[in-house]
C-alpha cells in the first residue's frame, strides 16, 4: 500500500479507454474502446427504454424488491445472458486474434490477456453460476412442493451480490482495466510485485463478493431441500433434479470458502503487504495452486451436476417413462460430489509433486468416470423403447450425451500424469474443457431454459427456431473445440497471442468460422425468444402441463401464482404428477383453503448489491474514505432491516379458492391433447397421459 | 415418518414451552449450522496454511519470542466462561425465565468478550513492538490472517449481542428474536470451539515446531 490517496485514490482520467485512443490510435484501442461503448451506450439504452415506458416503478415493486423465487430466479437468467452476450463475444475476438494468422495479429498481448482472464471468469462466476442458480430458484421449489426458498430475502440478497460483482466486471472495461492473470489468477504473477495495476484487484472483489453470494445460496437452497418438502416427499421420491441441487449445495458450503481464502489472502499480500503468496520472506505460492483448486475442481462439478439433474428431467419427460435407474443415479451424484473432493491436484500434475502423489489423484480422477459412466447408461436406458419426441430440450440432451462422451474421455486421458505432462497448457487441455462446459453445462442449462419457460410465462418457446438455435449451437461447439484438440496435441500452448508454426493455421480458421457460428447461436436464441413472444397467442399453456410432466411443478398453473400451490400437496409416489394422471386423481378440488404467509417484499438485497458496489470500486481504486463509509452503511442497512417485524404478507383464503376455482374450472373445460400434438397450438397445457405405468 | 417434536437440530433445543418459536426456529436454526460448517472450512484452511508455514520465518521472529502463554491462558478462561455465561442466558430462554435475566447474562457475555478482545489487542501491540509484523515473514502474514480473523468473529459477536439485547427490550419475545438468541448461542459456542484449535495449533504447535 503507499500513501497515494488523494480524494479519488488512484483514480485519473488516464484510467479511461478513450485516453489510449487518443494517444495511440490503433486496432487494439479501437477493439477496447468499442467494448467500453457497448457498455455505456448499453446501460444508457437500457435507461431510456425504462424511462420511456414508464418502467422504473414496476420494474422496483414487482422485480427489485421481490423475494419471490421464481422473480428472483428469472432475473438471475437475464443477468446471466447479459454476461453469455459479453462473454461469448470475448471468445470471438480471441479467436479471430488467433486466426489473423502466424505473427501477432491486431490485439496487444496485454489485450489479449484481459480478454481470456475476463472471458473465463465472466463464463464460470456470472454466467454458468447465476444460470445454474436461476433455473434452480425457478423450479426447486416447484417441484418440492414449497411455497418459496428457505430465505426468500437472503436468496435475494445472493441475487444483489451476485449482480454487483459483475458489475465489476462491466465497471473494468470502463475505468482501468481488468486483471491479466487468467481466470485462476495466480501469484506471483497477480502479485504487488509484478503487477501493481488494478486489474487483479478487480478480479479479486469480483470473486470475494459473488462468493458470499454464491455461499448463501447453497445454504438457501440446502436447507430448502432438507427442510421444506411437502409431506410424503421422502428423500428417494425428489426428482432427480433435486437431488442433483442437494449434491451441488453441499459442494457450495464447502467448496467455496477455499476461493475466498485464496482470493483474500492475495488481498492481503497486495493491499498490506503481507506474504502469503510472494516470492520473498517466506510466501508460498503453492498454497494458493492448492487452495484455488480445491475450490476449482468442486466448482466443476457444481456447475454440471445440476444440468445432469436437467437431462435427467428432459430423457424422462420426453421419452414418456419413468427415470431408469433412479436409486444408482442418487449414489452417483452422490460419488461424484464426494469424489469432487479427492481431485484437485490434477490441474498441477506439472507444478512439483512426487510422483506417488500425482498417480493418487490420477486414480482418483479417473474414478469418476465410472458413476458419470453409470449415468450415461442410466440416461440412455431411460430413451431405450421410450416413447421419444425430439423437441428441443430433448434435442439438446441427445447432442449431450454424444459430446460429452468425448469430453469425458479427454478428461480420463488428462487424468493420467504422463500424458497430462505432454499436453498441460496446451489448446488439448482448453478443448478438453470447453467440451465438457459446452455440451454439459450450456446445453443442460438451454434445455431446462426451453423446458420450463412455459412453466413460467404460460407460453411455449418457437420450435422451429429453437430447433435452428440447437443446431447452431451444436455445430458451432464442433467446429470451435474440436480443432483444438488436434492443435493441442501438435503442441500450440494455450493463451498464446501470437503463434509462428503455420501448421496451426488450417485449424485456427475452422475455430474462427465455429466461433462465428456460436456467435449466430446466440442471436438465435434471441430471435426465438423474440417470435416466441410475439406469437405467444397461439402458444398458450394456462392450464401448467404442456408435456406430460411427471413432477409437482407441472400440477399447477402457468405461470404459477405468487404462492405456487393453493393447497401444500400430499406426495404418495415418486413421479406423483405422472401417476395422479394415470390413476385420474389429478387436478383434485381441494375441500378447505386457508390465509396464505408470503414474504413481503423488501430493499435490502438492492441495498446490499448498490452499496456493495460502490465498496468494491472504492476498494480496487483505494479511495479510502469511500470504503470505510461503505462497510458502515453495508453493516447499518443489514442492521436496521433486522429490526424490521412485518416481514410477511398475508394471502386471504378467500382470494386463494376464486383463483384455483377459476383455473379448476378452466382444466375441466379444455380439451386434452397427445402427444402427437404436443407443438401444436391446441396444446393448451392439459396432456392425455399415454404413458405406460412402471411399477 | 414421524419426527421426534423437542429436537429438530443440535445444541439446546427450545422444546414445547416455546412451541410456535421452536417451529419457527427449525429452519433456521439448520441453515445456521450449514453456515457455521462453511465457515469452519475457512478456519480449517487458515489453520492447515499455517501449518505448512510455521518455518517461513524468514529470519524474523518467531513463536518463541513473540507468544505470550500466560496472556493466552487469561483469554481462554475469559472466553470459556463466556461460552458458559451466553449458556446461561440461553437456559433461562427455554425455561422462560424473565425477559431480564436473558439481557444480564448478555451483559456479563458481551463484558467477558470485549475483555478477550483487549487482551488480544495488548498482545498484537506486544508483538508489534518485538517486531512482529504481519510484513516481516510468511508465518507471521498467517498468524495475522488467522488468529485476528477469529478476533473479527468475537468482535462480530460483541455487535450481534448489543443488536439482540436491544432487540429483546424494543421488539419483546417475538419467535423471530427468540431464534435469533439461539443462533446467537450456537455461533459463540462455535467462537470458542475455533479459540480451542488456535491455542492447540497456532500457540502450543507453534511454539512446540516453530
Amino acid at each position: 500500500m503507499t500513501s497515494d490517496t488523494g480524494f479519488f485514490g488512484r483514480l485519473s482520467w488516464d484510467a479511461f479507454p478513450i485516453a489510449g485512443l487518443i494517444q495511440n490510435p490503433n486496432a487494439n484501442e479501437i477493439v477496447a474502446n468499442a467494448a467500453a461503448a457497448v457498455v455505456i451506450v448499453g446501460a444508457a439504452a437500457v435507461v431510456f427504454l425504462l424511462s420511456w415506458f414508464r418502467l422504473w416503478g414496476p420494474l422496483w415493486r414487482d422485480w427489485l424488491t421481490s423475494a419471490d423465487h421464481k422473480k428472483i430466479g428469472i432475473m438471475y437468467i437475464v443477468f446471466a445472458i447479459v454476461m453469455l452476450a459479453r462473454g461469448v463475444l470475448e471468445g470471438v475476438v480471441m479467436r479471430a486474434q488467433q486466426a489473423a494468422g502466424p505473427g501477432d495479429g491486431f490485439l496487444e498481448a496485454e489485450h489479449f490477456a484481459e480478454l481470456f482472464s475476463t472471458h473465463g471468469t465472466i463464463m464460470i462466476f456470472f454466467v454458468a453460476v447465476p444460470f445454474v442458480f436461476g433455473i434452480a430458484n425457478y423450479v426447486i421449489p416447484l417441484m418440492i412442493g414449497a411455497r418459496d426458498v428457505a430465505f426468500p430475502v437472503m436468496n435475494q440478497i445472493s441475487l444483489g451480490l451476485t449482480v454487483s460483482a459483475g458489475m465489476m466486471l462491466m465497471v473494468s472495461l470502463v475505468v482501468g482495466e481488468f486483471s491479466t492473470g487468467g481466470w485462476t489468477a495466480y501469484p506471483p504473477y497477480t502479485g504487488a510485485a509484478f503487477n501493481p495495476g488494478v486489474g487483479p484487484d478487480y478480479w479479486i472483489w469480483a470473486i470475494v463478493v459473488s462468493g458470499i453470494g454464491t455461499t448463501l445460496t447453497g445454504i438457501n437452497f440446502a436447507v430448502t431441500i432438507y427442510k421444506l418438502r411437502a409431506p410424503g416427499m421422502t428423500f428417494m421420491r425428489l426428482p432427480m433434479y433435486c437431488w442433483t441441487i442437494i449434491c451441488s449445495s453441499i459442494l457450495i458450503v464447502f467448496a467455496m470458502p477455499p476461493l475466498g481464502v485464496a482470493a483474500l489472502l492475495l488481498a492481503a499480500d497486495r493491499y498490506l503487504d503481507f506474504h502469503f503468496f510472494t516470492n520473498d520472506l517466506g510466501g508460498n505460492m503453492m498454497n494458493y495452486a492448492n487452495l484455488f483448486w480445491l475450490f476449482g475442481h468442486p466448482e466443476v462439478y457444481l456447475l454440471v451436476l445440476p444440468a445432469y439433474g436437467i437431462y435427467s428431467e428432459v430423457f424422462a419427460t420426453f421419452s414418456a417413462k419413468r427415470i431408469y435407474g433412479y436409486t444408482s443415479l442418487v449414489i452417483a451424484t452422490m460419488s461424484i460430489a464426494v469424489l469432487s473432493f479427492t481431485v484437485w491436484l490434477h490441474h498441477f500434475f506439472t507444478m512439483g509433486q512426487s510422483a506417488l502423489i500425482n498417480a493418487v489423484f490420477g486414480i482418483a480422477t479417473m474414478l469418476i468416470a465410472i458413476p458419470t459412466g453409470v449415468k450415461v447408461y442410466d440416461w440412455m436406458a431411460t430413451l431405450w423403447r421410450g416413447r421419444i419426441r425430439f423437441s428441443v430440450p430433448m434435442l439438446y440432451g441427445l447432442a449431450f450425451l454424444m459430446l460429452f462422451v468425448i469430453g469425458g474421455l479427454s478428461g480420463v486421458i488428462l487424468a493420467n500424469p504422463t500424458v497430462d505432462y505432454q499436453v498441460h497448457n496446451t489448446l488439448f487441455l482448453v478443448a478438453h474443457f470447453h467440451n465438457v462446459l459446452l455440451p454439459g453445462v450450456l446445453f443442460g442449462l438451454l434445455a431446462a431454459y426451453n423446458y420450463w419457460f412455459p412453466k413460467a410465462f404460460g407460453f411455449r418457446l418457437h420450435e422451429g427456431w429453437g430447433r435452428v438455435t440447437v443446431a447452431l449451437w451444436t455445430i458451432g461447439f464442433m467446429l470451435t473445440f474440436l480443432p483444438l484438440y488436434f492443435v493441442g496435441l501438435m503442441g500450440m500452448p494455450r493463451r498464446s497471442f501470437s503463434w509462428e508454426d503455420p501448421s496451426f493455421h488450417p485449424y485456427m480458421i475452422v475455430a474462427v468460422v465455429g466461433a462465428l457460428i456460436i456467435t449466430a447461436a446466440l442471436l438465435s436464441v434471441l430471435v426465438q425468444l423474440w417470435v416466441s413472444i410475439r406469437d405467444r397467442d397461439k402458444t398458450r399453456v394456462p392450464v401448467g402441463d404442456p408435456w406430460d410432466g411427471r413432477s409437482l411443478e407441472w400440477s399447477i398453473p402457468a405461470p404459477p401464482p405468487p404462492y405456487n400451490f393453493a393447497i401444500i400437496p400430499q406426495v404418495t409416489a415418486r413421479d406423483d404428477f405422472a401417476t395422479a394422471k394415470e390413476r385420474g386423481t389429478a387436478y383434485p378440488t381441494p375441500d378447505a383453503y386457508e390465509d396464505i404467509e408470503m414474504p413481503r417484499n423488501t430493499g435490502i438485497g438492492f441495498i446490499l448489491c448498490v452499496t456493495s458496489g460502490i465498496w468494491m470500486f472504492a476498494l480496487v481504486w483505494w479511495i479510502w474514505w469511500l470504503a470505510a463509509l461503505m462497510t458502515v452503511a453495508m453493516i447499518l442497512a443489514f442492521i436496521i432491516w433486522t429490526f424490521g417485524t412485518s416481514t410477511e404478507i398475508t394471502i386471504p383464503a378467500e382470494e386463494v379458492r376464486k383463483e384455483h376455482e377459476a383455473w379448476l374450472a378452466l382444466v375441466h373445460r379444455e380439451t386434452a391433447v397427445d402427444r402427437d400434438h404436443e407443438t401444436a397450438t391446441e396444446n393448451r397445457g392439459l396432456a392425455r397421459p399415454d404413458m405406460e405405468v412402471v411399477t | 415418518m414421524k419426527r421426534a417434536p423437542t429436537h429438530s437440530y443440535p445444541g439446546i433445543n427450545l422444546g414445547e414451552r416455546h412451541a410456535s418459536a421452536h417451529k419457527a426456529s427449525e429452519v433456521v436454526t439448520f441453515g445456521f449450522w450449514v453456515f457455521l460448517m462453511s465457515d469452519l472450512v475457512y478456519f480449517g484452511l487458515m489453520f492447515a496454511i499455517y501449518i505448512t508455514m510455521i518455518d517461513a520465518q524468514a529470519g524474523g521472529p518467531g513463536p518463541h519470542e513473540l507468544f505470550d502463554l500466560k496472556s493466552i491462558f487469561a483469554q481462554t478462561m475469559i472466553l470459556l466462561t463466556s461460552s458458559l455465561t451466553v449458556g446461561l442466558a440461553m437456559l433461562a430462554l427455554k425455561y422462560n425465565l424473565p425477559r431480564s435475566k436473558i439481557i444480564l447474562w448478555f451483559g456479563v457475555t458481551l463484558f467477558l468478550g470485549l475483555s478477550f478482545l483487549v487482551l488480544e489487542i495488548r498482545d498484537f501491540m506486544a508483538m508489534v513492538e518485538k517486531g512482529g509484523i504481519p510484513q516481516r515473514s510468511g508465518f507471521l502474514s498467517v498468524f495475522y490472517g488467522l488468529v485476528p480473523l477469529h478476533g473479527l468473529h468475537v468482535a462480530a459477536g460483541c455487535v450481534w449481542l448489543i443488536v439482540l439485547g436491544i432487540q429483546l427490550r424494543v421488539m419483546g419475545m417475538t419467535d423471530l428474536v427468540i431464534s435469533r438468541v439461539v443462533r446467537l448461542a450456537l455461533f459463540w459456542h462455535f467462537l470458542d470451539l475455533i479459540w480451542i484449535g488456535i491455542i492447540t495449533i497456532v500457540y502450543f504447535g507453534g511454539l512446540t515446531y516453530g
